[in-house]
């Protein structure tokens, strides 16, 4: 193998791949150069799951598979490296239909037929980690897949019916050759990829990546690239220098202390959410309407935070729990507060050649309350219009610590400072809320845009105040249509 | 006739058909003929082809501002850029430059003048598909700015329409309503809707030997495609061959919209001698392609105090971009269907066909129909409210009668109306009155979260009221191994309008579904074929590929007769075998014996639908051959607090007549349901004052995902209902009605917000209801209460 190289596994074929853009897109290489067109392009931007295919990794012990959907017209090919791709094509085995396949045929899943291979593959994936899926788990991952003509009915129903079929397939059968090629591929030196114009770099370290970005500060990170391939599949924009994140060993770690939990900033939703939700169940309720299974199997928490988007989801809950993140450059490193991170809308404290390491997440006190509002359009994938999180203690229904912060209601995610402070040592009554609701006036001034009115923001956030205080003041109470069922 | 269907519930019927799958014949829950395919990724769209030697790729440079004369334009930087091959404007274009469907008014490539943003001024062909794109970026275009209207309220005060107004009038509705106990006014602002057909628009155009062109469409009318695309190239017709296997959706979007990349793909084929792919990305197929009509509709009803209406004037203004396109047709529609389900008495019915600075609006699956819709179902609601009453009392007092009261304000009379006991069996199946009382006593007991509910019935006129429009070909060929192909005029587009075909060609030979073959919609296989629209897909070529299947069989029959001596009534299909008198024989065999017998074992069918009639002149006629109906009851839940909200249950019942395939037919009523909810709810298209589409990509334009579907999904087909109408086995059309059936959605949402009021006031609630418009109009009951 040359020093510039990706290698993978391509359903089972061994693949290497030089000489390519690494600008390209994993769909653009099944279709394009694979010749492979049972993978559709329905958005181009991770929207619609028509393109989605399943990744098998190692995991952490090296001895088992980990299945999980993504949008290929948002991964770049690089990020293949190590990793076994498969595809549609590959799960009918002769002229027979894999259990998932025929259990959509035999439901009537189909009607275009043109998002169904993703449909299929979403439905592989969770069948591979759980083979009796319940209603929830398959909406759960089957979120990120656009049909237009069914309603889903029948596709829900082929999913939960697949497992009435369930039987080894031949992923099952290769499993442990799987898991050996995979093992094999470790050993690889880190990828490298470059066409004459373009070069693409995964370092399998810090020092490694440092160093990278010490000597070429014009480097562009990519984490789950979910946000940054956008710009080259909607905006046109060619990426000179991309190093991607995926393989740094220190940037995967996940610890779960006494006080705090350390996120490694690469590390997918998929992977840090199960121990978040357990702390903080209404955190974990929200992350699963982040994106999509797909979004959550690829974006990460650094790239959440490092993207510095006006709404982020993430960083409002963050600043609200008061986490902080270390940045490091050279050998360098500092720790801020993850609220001192933005300073205006796209702009951030990050210097030139650094980067986001561990995020820090303190753990819940005694009186402590965590409340989490994510407002949008649509319940499933979509941008919020507004998220509210709200860290409270309460002791004897007085508020001693409080910190609130919104996403959506300016160019930044911020803390409600004057909302805060109408709140903070008051009783937690209707007063106090009234006060609460009219400080957010003074904490902001939103803006209209193609999700919703500055007025519908504003009057929602203090709604969310209100909503807040009833959920706190009487638990038992349906008060979410969301989770209503 | 035997009787096809008797279901109960939807996903008990269709798995208990399963075991009869593979046996062919209509009325059965045959799998799509593409099923497998689609689930393997096998199905080719026309972006799977395999790419030809020499291909180029497409891309079109767009209008930046939405009206305006072009003073100049320099493309000296595209033709430089990498990758490109040729460059064309409308200079270039050999024949005609306007390829408007019906009327003129659509450029091809702008002549001197933009009409919207987004309008395309010249086209590219290059090596690679983003090559292209970045190509196309390049151009220096300069303009004149001249003002642009961008409200339906501007082109209403300066008379812009792209066609003049039109009145359909029954009665003298001014004395009515002013002679009436109560009177009412009201208006509503209803919103259009992307069409997000996963696969978007996409065409290959190939040259011919002979100067002609292949093109291989995503289209629901290759005989319009052909058509335009030989006028652009100044060729004659015959030298151009359109083919359609199949769609990734159309929902009408592919209707005349699929035509423009079609030709640009073909004019770009004919400068450089080279195929030529155009394929749109989403966010160019969002801004450049027409929506569903945005509608701005208003009314003035009289009615007692019993809630019946006296008299009504309804005005709908539709939002038709900057063309004609059909929005004649489709305003019409709207006004056609401004009855609903409901004896209007004394009516009048004006419909205007605004003209505004904007992409031109097109079919969408209802072609006015749900727009025209929504204002008498808000009528409905706020006579409701007015009186006090329950809607469904209301709903139910204005239907149609049976013998009097039944004939619309455009002069048809409404036959075979049994549209109330259709709702007598939702409301008891759907167990609406207890749910009702429930609801009221959750409302009492919850603050925060409301709950809604409402029964809406559709009833939709089926047949295109472009009169020359209804009618279809099809062309049947027996091979002497007993296999059967078949090709018709209709499109694939998901519906399953193959399947069905297939299985009434099998029923016609009593031969197993599997055995008969169907390849793609050719324009030189089956001529001047009509678009697949306005539901009539299987009842056009339905009966064509029947009446194809019969002329082979007469062939065989009378074959049989000479052969074997026997008269007519000897010969019969059966189980794949065909018995003369004694004898037995296995169709294939059969099919042998008549081919040596030289037999012609291929033949063209066509039909064209009876009854129709319409007179634009006077308003009146008789439009549609039959109605289609329906009913459905929604149960929401919605936050006061936030205006989010969630449907819980949803019961419908739905008029197929006898169901050709149940299964297909469960599918297009669910299907529609959930594309109707999301029109009304989520699916909010949003301009800025430029007149630029800023919902313009998936993550801006929400349409249904897969929680928004209601976990309580409850579809039952009306049983054993023929349609009296002599159509294709006496089944009903499938592919619009059931759309309209998400009305139920938007009006169980007024109903939880008319709660905020105790019910005392009939919430606006312009759509699409999203969450926003949802809260705002539950603080107006609150300001108002």
């Amino acid at each position: 193998m040359t020093t510039s190289a990706v290698r993978f596994l391509l359903n089972n074929d061994v693949v290497t791949i030089e000489n390519i853009d690494p600008n390209l897109t994993v769909l653009q290489y099944l279709r394009e150069e694979r010749f492979n067109s049972g993978t559709k392009e329905g958005c181009s931007s991770g929207d619609c799951g028509a393109c989605t295919v399943v990744i098998a990794e190692l995991g952490k012990d090296s001895q088992t598979l980990n299945y999980k959907s993504i949008n290929a017209c948002i991964s770049f090919v690089g990020s293949l490296h190590g990793k076994q791709l498969i595809t549609v094509e590959h799960l009918k085995q002769g002229a027979k239909l894999h259990h998932v396949q025929q259990s959509m045929v035999d439901n009537h899943g189909s009607q275009c037929g043109f998002c169904t291979p993703g449909f299929v593959m979403s439905s592989f994936a969770l069948h591979k980690h759980n083979n009796k899926p319940n209603r929830e788990e398959v909406l759960e991952a089957l979120a990120g897949n656009l049909c237009r003509c069914t309603g889903y009915r029948s596709i829900i129903d082929a999913a939960i019916a697949s497992s009435e079929h369930c039987e080894a397939d031949s992923f099952a059968q290769h499993y442990n050759q799987t898991v050996q090629q995979l093992n094999d591929f470790k050993g690889l030196p880190s990828a490298k990829l470059s066409n004459t114009r373009h070069c693409y770099f995964a370092p399998k370290s810090t020092a490694e990546l440092a160093e990278k970005l010490l000597s070429n500060p014009q480097a562009i990170l990519v984490a789950g690239a979910t946000d940054l391939a956008l710009s080259v599949t909607q905006n046109l924009a060619i990426i000179e220098d991309l190093v991607y994140l995926g393989d740094v060993t220190e940037l995967q770690t996940l610890e779960n202390s006494a006080e705090e939990f350390i996120i490694g900033s690469a590390v997918p939703y998929s992977d840090f959410t199960p121990m978040l939700h357990e702390e903080y169940h209404e955190l974990g309720e929200m992350i699963e309407r982040i994106g999509s299974r797909q979004i959550r199997n690829n974006g990460t928490l650094g790239g959440n935070i490092g993207n510095a988007s006006p709404i982020g989801d993430m960083p409002p809950a963050l600043i609200a729990l008061d986490a902080h993140m270390t940045l490091q450059r050279g050998n360098e490193e500092r720790k801020i507060a993850v609220e001192d991170y933005f300073v205006d809308y796209k702009k951030t404290v990050l210097k030139a050649s650094e980067f986001i390491k561990n995020i820090y997440i303190p753990k819940s006190k005694p009186d402590q309350v965590l409340k989490v509002y994510k407002i949008s359009k649509r319940i499933d994938d979509d941008i919020s219009a507004v998220l509210a999180a709200f860290n409270i203690e309460l002791k004897d229904n007085i508020v001693t610590n409080v910190r609130i912060a919104f996403g959506g209601m300016a160019g930044i995610p911020m803390r409600a400072k004057q909302c805060e402070a109408a709140l903070l040592n008051k009783t937690f009554d209707s007063e106090s809320v009234t006060a609460a609701q009219q400080a957010l006036t003074q904490d902001f001034q939103p803006m209209s845009d193609v999700r919703a009115s500055d007025k519908y923001r504003m009057k929602v956030a203090q709604n969310l105040i209100q909503k807040c205080y009833l959920e706190l003041q009487s638990k038992n109470i349906e008060t979410r249509v969301v989770n209503y069922a | 006739m035997r009787s096809l269907i008797n279901t109960k519930h939807s996903n008990e019927n269709i798995n208990n058909e399963l075991a009869s799958v593979g046996q062919g014949g209509v009325g059965r829950s045959k799998k799509h003929e593409s099923a497998d395919k689609h689930v393997s990724g096998e199905a080719l769209y026309i972006d799977d082809r395999p790419s030809l030697r020499g291909q180029l790729h497409a891309a079109a440079g767009q209008s930046t501002i939405a009206h305006g004369l072009i003073k100049s334009i320099d493309l000296s930087a595209v033709k430089a850029a990498e990758g490109v091959v040729a460059v064309i404007t409308v200079e270039d274009v050999p024949g005609h430059t306007d390829i408007g469907p019906v009327f003129p008014g659509d450029p091809v490539l702008a002549i001197g003048k933009v009409d919207y943003i987004g309008q395309p001024i010249f086209a590219v062909a290059a090596t690679s598909h983003d090559l292209a794109r970045r190509a196309v970026k390049l151009a220096k275009i300069e303009y004149e700015a001249l003002p642009a209207v961008l409200t339906v309220k501007d082109a209403l005060a300066k008379q812009s329409f792209v066609r003049p107004p039109f009145t359909m009038k029954r009665g003298d509705s001014a004395t009515a309503i002013e002679q009436a106990t109560h009177q009412l006014s009201g208006e509503i602002s209803v919103g259009g809707q992307e069409h997000f057909y996963l696969e978007g628009q996409v065409s290959t155009a190939e040259p011919t030997e002979d100067g002609g062109m292949t093109v291989f469409s995503s289209s629901q009318h290759p005989s319009e495609v052909q058509k335009l695309v030989a006028e652009v190239l100044d060729i004659p017709l015959n030298k151009v061959i359109v083919d359609t296997r199949r769609m990734g959706g159309g929902f009408g979007g592919k209707e005349t919209q699929a035509a423009p990349w079609a030709c640009l793909a073909a004019l770009l084929s004919n400068v450089t001698k080279r195929p030529v792919k155009f394929k749109l990305s989403r966010s160019d197929d969002m801004c450049m392609t027409g929506k569903r009509h945005p509608f701005e509709n208003n009314y003035h009803v009289g009615f007692d105090s019993d809630g019946q209406i006296k008299g009504i004037n309804i005005e709908v203004n539709g939002n038709c971009g900057y063309s004609p396109d059909l929005s004649d047709a489709i305003v019409d529609r709207a006004m056609f269907h401004s009855d609903n389900a409901y004896f209007l008495d004394q009516a009048t019915v004006t419909g205007n066909r605004c003209k505004l600075n904007t992409v031109s609006h097109t079919a969408y699956r209802g072609f006015g129909g749900p727009q025209g819709m929504m204002t008498i179902e808000m009528v409905m609601d706020d006579i409701a409210r007015h009186l006090g009453k329950d809607p469904l009392e209301i709903r139910k007092i204005n239907l149609y009668g049976k013998d009097d009261r039944n004939v619309t304000h455009y002069h048809q009379t409404v036959e075979h109306n049994k549209m109330a006991e259709l709702i007598s069996s939702l409301e008891q199946s759907s167990d609406y009155q207890a749910r009702r009382a429930s609801i009221s006593q959750f409302n009492i007991e919850n603050t925060l979260l409301k709950k809604g509910i409402a029964l809406t019935p559709v009833k939709f006129g089926i047949s295109f009221t472009v009169q020359h429009l209804n009618q279809a070909g099809a062309l049947v060929h027996i091979y002497t191994d007993g296999t059967i192909h078949l090709n018709h005029g209709g499109t694939e587009m998901g519906q399953g309008l193959y399947t069905k075909v297939a299985q009434i060609v099998a029923e016609e030979f009593q031969v197993d579904v599997d055995t008969v073959g169907v390849s793609a919609t050719r324009t030189d296989k089956v001529p001047n074929t009509s678009p697949t629209a306005a539901s009539s897909g299987t009842d056009l070529n339905g009966k064509a590929a029947q009446a194809a299947a019969k002329t082979i069989k007469a062939r065989l029959i009378e074959f049989a007769c000479e052969k074997y001596n026997v008269n007519q009534a000897e010969v019969s299909f059966k189980e794949s075998h065909v018995i003369v008198g004694q004898d037995k024989f296995s169709f294939a065999e059969f099919v042998q014996q008549a081919y040596m017998g030289r037999v012609s074992l291929s033949s063209t069918g066509f039909y064209k639908t009876p009854k129709i009639h319409f007179d634009r002149a006077t308003g009146k006629g008789r439009p549609f051959f039959y109605y289609s109906t329906g009913a459905a009851v929604s149960e929401v839940l919605i936050d006061t607090l936030t205006g989010e909200y969630k449907l819980l249950r949803v019961d419908i019942l739905h008029d197929v007549g006898h169901s050709l395939n149940p299964a297909i037919d469960i599918g297009q009523i669910e299907g529609a349901f959930i594309q109707g909810m999301g029109w009304l709810t989520t699916e909010e298209l949003v301009w800025n004052e430029q007149g630029r589409l800023l919902s313009n990509n998936p993550a801006t334009y929400k349409i249904p995902a897969i929680s928004d579907t209601p976990s309580d999904f409850r579809v039952d087909l009306v049983p054993d209902d023929p349609n009296r109408e002599q159509t294709i086995y006496n089944s009903k059309a499938v592919g619009e009605p059931p759309f309209m059936l998400g009305i139920s959605v938007w009006s169980a949402l007024k109903d939880a917000i008319s709660s905020v009021s105790d019910y005392k006031l009939s919430p606006d609630l312009d759509t699409p209801a999203t969450p926003e418009r949802v809260l705002w109009a539950v603080e107006a009951m609150k300001d108002n209460a």
